[in-house]
Parts: structure tokens; sequence; C-alpha cells
């Protein structure tokens, strides 16, 4: 009888946590977004407001598949890091500034996301750690300049050590420090924070694109 | 005490296992894409080892009958300027413009800079 509450417990927890990508935003009004019929989205280099160097990297290479899974084609990242690199852009400050009507001449998208990535990486207590990833982004037209959208998502990992005694927690706390550090503990959850940032059909998330069997043509 | 939270229970369950999993199957073939694009922007590992980790995906792709994900063709493209393959460099750009003629005004951008020609 007592596993059974316990069954129902995590569910409740699985039921809280993995579906609640986004907030609820009951409501939401999609009005610029449904004119604007964007069908190609230029992801732009996030800005970094983490201490963490990789962090832009992280979720820049992540942010492709949840668009294009909702049915944008989505301008191919990597090509676009080295087209502003040969124009003397390299940083995100810098090329969220450039004009839109440029950006739309040079990568031909309907629409620029404006990312920002406010937490990467991993905070280490004395009895576990705690890897968190959130980003917010705002999706603009590149032919009006007119905000169409915004959204954010966040994922965070919780390790607790409990049972082991004080010794135990130390060591597999430092163990833990270690193991983050050396895989990059933040680049899988950088990609759920995506996946709940960007997948369409959430609540207050993005429509489905045209390329989408969802996306509803007005 | 014991009929009412066990339905609850078992209903909250069922939410789980089947609200998340009601999603329908891959668009696109995905493989190494994304791991490659991050490893490129982090500089890790040569072009050739990227290019090779990219071009065995696309087998795999190929053989499944699946798309390539948007952006999957122009990045091999863009490494094989890299290393200064300019006919691969054409096909790949060219194939990226046909299956997504969304990306056409961006690949021809570039092909018309010749972006073979900036390699390392």
């Amino acid at each position: 009888m007592k596993w059974m509450h316990r069954v129902g417990l995590a569910g409740l927890v699985v039921v809280l946590s993995g579906c609640a990508g986004q907030g609820a935003q009951p409501g939401h009004d999609y009005s610029a977004l449904r004119e604007s019929r964007p069908a190609s989205i230029l992801v732009l280099p996030p800005l970094n407001e983490t201490p963490e160097i990789l962090a832009p990297a992280g979720l820049l290479a992540q942010m492709t598949a949840p668009l294009a899974e909702s049915g944008y084609y989505v301008v191919p990242v990597g090509v676009m890091v080295e087209t502003f690199r040969q124009n003397g852009l390299d940083q995100p400050a810098d090329i969220q500034q450039v004009d839109p009507a440029r950006l739309r001449q040079i990568f031909g998208a309907d629409a620029a996301l404006y990312t920002t990535v406010e937490e990467y990486g991993a905070r280490y207590m004395l009895v576990g750690s705690v890897v968190k990833v959130r980003a917010r982004t705002r999706l603009v037209d590149l032919r009006t300049g007119r905000e169409l959208w915004s959204g954010s998502g966040e994922a965070v990992r919780q390790s607790n050590n409990n049972g082991n005694g004080l010794l135990g927690m130390l060591i597999s706390a430092a163990i833990e420090q270690v193991a983050n550090s050396l895989s990059d503990a933040a680049y899988p959850l950088a990609g759920v924070a995506s996946q709940r940032m960007l997948a369409a059909g959430g609540s207050g998330g993005l429509l489905h694109g045209p390329r989408s069997p969802r996306h509803q043509p007005e | 005490m014991s009929a009412l939270p066990r339905t609850l229970c078992a209903g909250l369950l069922l939410l789980a296992l089947v609200g998340c999993a009601s999603q329908p199957r891959s668009l696109y073939g995905w493989e190494g894409y994304q791991p490659q694009v991050y490893a490129y922007l982090k500089g890790e590992g040569s072009y050739e080892e990227q290019i090779a980790v990219l071009e065995q995906g696309l087998q795999r792709i190929r053989a499944r009958g699946q798309t390539p994900a948007p952006g999957y063709h122009a990045h091999l493209g863009m490494l094989y300027a890299q290393i200064g393959r300019s006919d691969q460099v054409v096909q790949q750009f060219q194939t990226e413009a046909e299956l997504f003629p969304e990306s056409r005004p961006y690949m021809e951008f570039l092909l018309k800079r010749k972006i073979q020609e900036v390699g390392p």
C-alpha cells in the first residue's frame, strides 16, 4: 500500500516537472506571429550573462532541433557564425545590433531569435550539486523589426548524497565536481532548456511552422 | 483513504507515461549534426574528423530514408571549404538549397562569395 503512494508521488513529480516546459500563459496573444507567418528562422549567437564561456555555444548548437522539428527552416548556425566572423563580427553583443534588414538580405530568413543565457553551469554544496541552465529569447520579424513572440526555458539537475555520513558526502561531492567539469555537465541540460524554450505546441510556446504536419494555415 | 488515492495515483502515473509520449515521429535525421556544430564552435577536433562523422551519419540517414536536418549539408559544405575541397562545397550548398528552398538566398550568397577561398 505504501509503495503505491510513493509511485503516485513519483508520478506526480514527473507530471509536474516533465511537461511543464513553458509557464502557463492563458490567452497568449499570437496575432503578430500569425500575421507574420515566418517559415525560416535565424538563431543569432546568444548573449552571455554567465561566467561560463561555453554557454553561448552550448545553447546555439542545440536550438536548431526543437525549431526544425516544430516546422521551421533554421539557418545553419555554424555557417552563420563563420559568415559573421568573415565580416569582422564575433561578439554576440555586436551581432545582435546588426540591422534586421541587413540580416534578411544576407541570410534570407523571415525572423531571428535574440537569445540571452541567464544561467549555465554547476554550483557545489556540501551535500551535492545543482546544475542549471536558463535562457530567454525573442523572435523578431526581419522584414518589419516587430517582435512576434518571446519565451524562456530552464533545466535543472540536482543530485544529493544522503545516508553516507559526512565523509561519504564529501567524497562524492568531490567526485561529482570533477565529473561535472570534465564532462561539460551543463551541455545536455542546455539541450533540455532549448527544447522547453522552443518546441511548439506548449502553453505560451511557439506555434508550429509550415514544415510541420501540425501547422495550421490560415 | 484507500480507493480514491489509489485511482488517483494510477491516473497520475498513466498521465506521466502517456502525457509526454504523444509526439509525432521526427521530421528529420539528425545523427551527429548538433554535437558536430558544438565541436566546431568549440574548435574541438580537426575539420577532417568532423567531416568523417557527418558523412557517416549522412549514410545512416539515407539508409533510413530520412531527410537530413536543415543545415546538415550546409555545415558539411562549410567544413569542406575549410580544407579547400571546392567541388564538395558547391555540391553540399546546392543540396541544402534543393532540400530547403528557404535556404536558397543564403546558399547563393555563400557560393557567390566563394567561401572556399577563405580557408584557414
